[in-house]
């Protein structure tokens, strides 16, 4: 009944890329690898929702992901919403196919009679709350988020109260760009408690480039180090704890 | 981002996709994050319509609702009457049909009836909570927002259900100020501890009648809480309770509940008697109020009226508690 896993990459930024490919291509090539990309946009306060944050629903969009602009004093609420946005959103994903498989090509979840929806939520619901989890955290540290990282720190402690609340198991890695030679360097490597990341934030590197898109790869690569040659179609529904019954 | 369901105008006629059943908008009651509430004429008389804000926002909270009508009595959240789609110009939207519940906003409620309501309504909120979680839920996104107040007689419900959350797991919605987590006494585990910690930060609130900010790196949010409690003499008889339940000692409603209630009879200056034969208790009230020297120049300038209210409070309240244990 385990073994159904979620893999996301949650992205937290303050502007647009720089240097290097375009982050939504890389973000699309997560996806078709079974990663969804999650996009944080963090504005200053004061300014306005829209200011150049079109990367970031791009970004988010071609991961399959959840994004979302917000001040940094919203943060922590945001970040754990939209980690679990994702995940539900990724778990209909999935359900959805399984129905597909059982009702035919033209079935969506919408057309369902509302009592038949409620089963199908109710069976998200369940996966949400046991499915194991594996969050890798790229922060954007450049030169202007450095006032915003405590708020940074504080809202993954407060995303981690909300996973560990769970039943599922929760993983998080944590890396941080710019690097100091590469595009991004990894902070904390796969851990259950993400405390032990946050403390990591002191060292920062100061620099005009945000080389989102190089940054991502290098986040991809190294999660794809941790799915070795299994299968990298996690997130297909054979692997996840689906009970038949109720569907 | 909105859609039509959010403006459906007064007189605004539809029929059910699935059931078939007729509706009509009287007005628009309220509007949130998740969908619009509409109060309707339906064959069966006016009920409220909550109408969701895309294809699948409104699921759990039917789903939960849907639970609770299984369950006798229906105190555990506005009862369900019918649950279907709507179609607004092409496109169909979820929408659900519950008991109305006609009275106001707790906040609003006490500011007009005084804040001696608030520990009041307390009691009945822990016991409304100590049923939900012996079903096997726990409410989540528990504050004064989601809480209305019908009558008179008068009585708390909740509506909002969309938070509720079966023990166990991890409660997905909740709002900061009310929320354990946020505040760094514990963590997101469904569990009846959880909605007593919300409980008694909306008494706070009540009371205080404004919701303060967390200061920031603050090491010891408990101490913060307390130092609140403190500087609002109303809340004082309720210090320790509040404080065991920040602190999440109380293991269910029933507990906070007897404590709550033993603070409201300290506090009004009586011992426990029985509350056929109050008369007695009130000289005693009386004398034990002039008896030791006032703590504030203003209290002693006020302390007749105040006796006066006191003493009216307190047959009140008398009254009430009796009412709630004749009730439970
Ligand atoms: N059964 C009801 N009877 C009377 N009024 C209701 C009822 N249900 C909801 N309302 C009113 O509609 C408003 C919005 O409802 P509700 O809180 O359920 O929406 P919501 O989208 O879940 O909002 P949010 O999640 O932002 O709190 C409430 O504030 C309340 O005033
Ligand atoms: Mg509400």
């Amino acid at each position: 009944m385990s073994g159904g896993k979620i893999r996301q990459i949650l992205l937290l930024t303050d502007g647009c890329s720089n240097q290097g490919e375009d982050p939504a291509a890389v973000a699309a090539y997560a996806y078709e690898k079974g990663i969804t990309v999650n996009v944080i946009g963090i504005i200053d306060e004061g300014a306005g929702k829209d200011h150049g944050m079109k990367e970031v629903d791009e970004i988010s969009k071609s991961g399959g992901g959840v994004s979302q602009v917000v001040y940094a004093s919203q943060l922590s609420q945001t970040v754990q919403m939209v980690t679990r946005q994702a995940m539900t959103q990724t778990l209909q994903g999935v359900v959805h196919n399984e129905l597909r498989h059982i009702l035919g090509e033209e079935r969506e979840m919408e057309d369902l009679p509302p009592e038949k929806r409620g089963e199908v939520m109710e069976i998200v619901d369940d996966l949400g709350e046991t499915v194991n989890l594996e969050v890798l955290i790229l922060v954007d540290t450049s030169a202007s988020m450095k006032p915003k990282l405590p708020m940074v720190q504080e809202a993954l402690a407060d995303l981690s109260i909300s996973l560990h609340s769970r039943t599922g198991k929760n993983h998080f890695a944590l890396f941080l760009f710019p690097g100091k030679r590469k595009d991004a360097d990894k902070a904390a490597d796969w851990t259950a408690n993400i405390n032990e990341l946050t403390g990591t934030f002191q060292r920062l590197t100061t620099g005009g480039v945000t080389p989102t898109g190089p940054a991502l790869k290098t986040a991809l690569r190294y999660f794809e180090k941790r799915l070795g040659k299994r299968s990298l179609k996690a997130y297909e529904a054979r692997d996840l704890p689906i009970e038949e019954s109720g569907m | 981002m909105k859609n039509q369901g959010c403006n459906l105008s007064p007189g605004t006629k539809w029929l059910g996709k699935w059931n078939r059943n007729p509706y009509r908008v009287i007005k628009k009651i309220g509007e949130g994050a998740t969908g619009s509430v509409y109060l309707v004429a339906t064959r069966a008389g006016q009920a409220a319509v909550k109408i969701g804000e895309n294809k699948l926002s409104l699921t759990s909270e039917i789903n939960v609702l849907r639970h609770f009508s299984k369950v006798q009595g229906n105190v555990l959240g506005p009862s369900l009457l019918d649950v279907d789609d709507i179609e607004i110009s092409g496109e169909s939207y979820p929408f659900f049909c519950m008991e109305y519940l006609n009275g106001d906003s707790l906040l609003s409620f006490i500011q007009k009836k005084g804040t001696e309501w608030a520990p009041v309504l307390l009691v009945q909120l822990l016991g409304d909570l100590d049923r939900l979680h012996r079903e096997g839920w726990v409410f989540g996104d528990l504050k004064p927002d989601n809480i209305i107040v019908t009558g008179p007689p008068f009585r708390i419900r909740w509506f909002d259900v969309g938070g509720t959350t079966k023990i166990g797991r991890a409660v997905k919605e909740y709002t900061e100020f009310y929320d354990r987590g946020y505040w760094g006494l514990g963590d997101r585990k469904a569990e009846p501890s959880y909605d007593l910690f919300a409980a008694a930060m909306i008494l706070i609130h009540c009371i205080h009648q404004s919701r303060f900010e967390k200061p920031r790196d603050n090491k010891n949010p408990l101490e913060f809480l307390i130092k609140q409690m403190n500087s609002e003499p109303s809340l004082r008889p309720f210090k320790k309770v509040l404080t065991a339940a920040l602190k999440g000692k109380y293991k269910d409603a029933q507990l906070m509940k007897k404590d709550v209630m033993a603070a409201i009879e300290n506090r009004s200056g009586f011992e426990r008697q029985p509350v056929s034969s109050p008369a007695p208790n009130i000289k005693k009230s009386r004398r034990n109020r002039t008896a030791p020297p006032p703590r504030k120049i203003r209290e002693k300038s006020k302390s007749y009226r105040v006796e006066i209210v006191l003493t009216a409070s307190f047959l009140f309240l008398s009254s009430i508690l009796y009412l709630v244990g004749q009730w439970m």
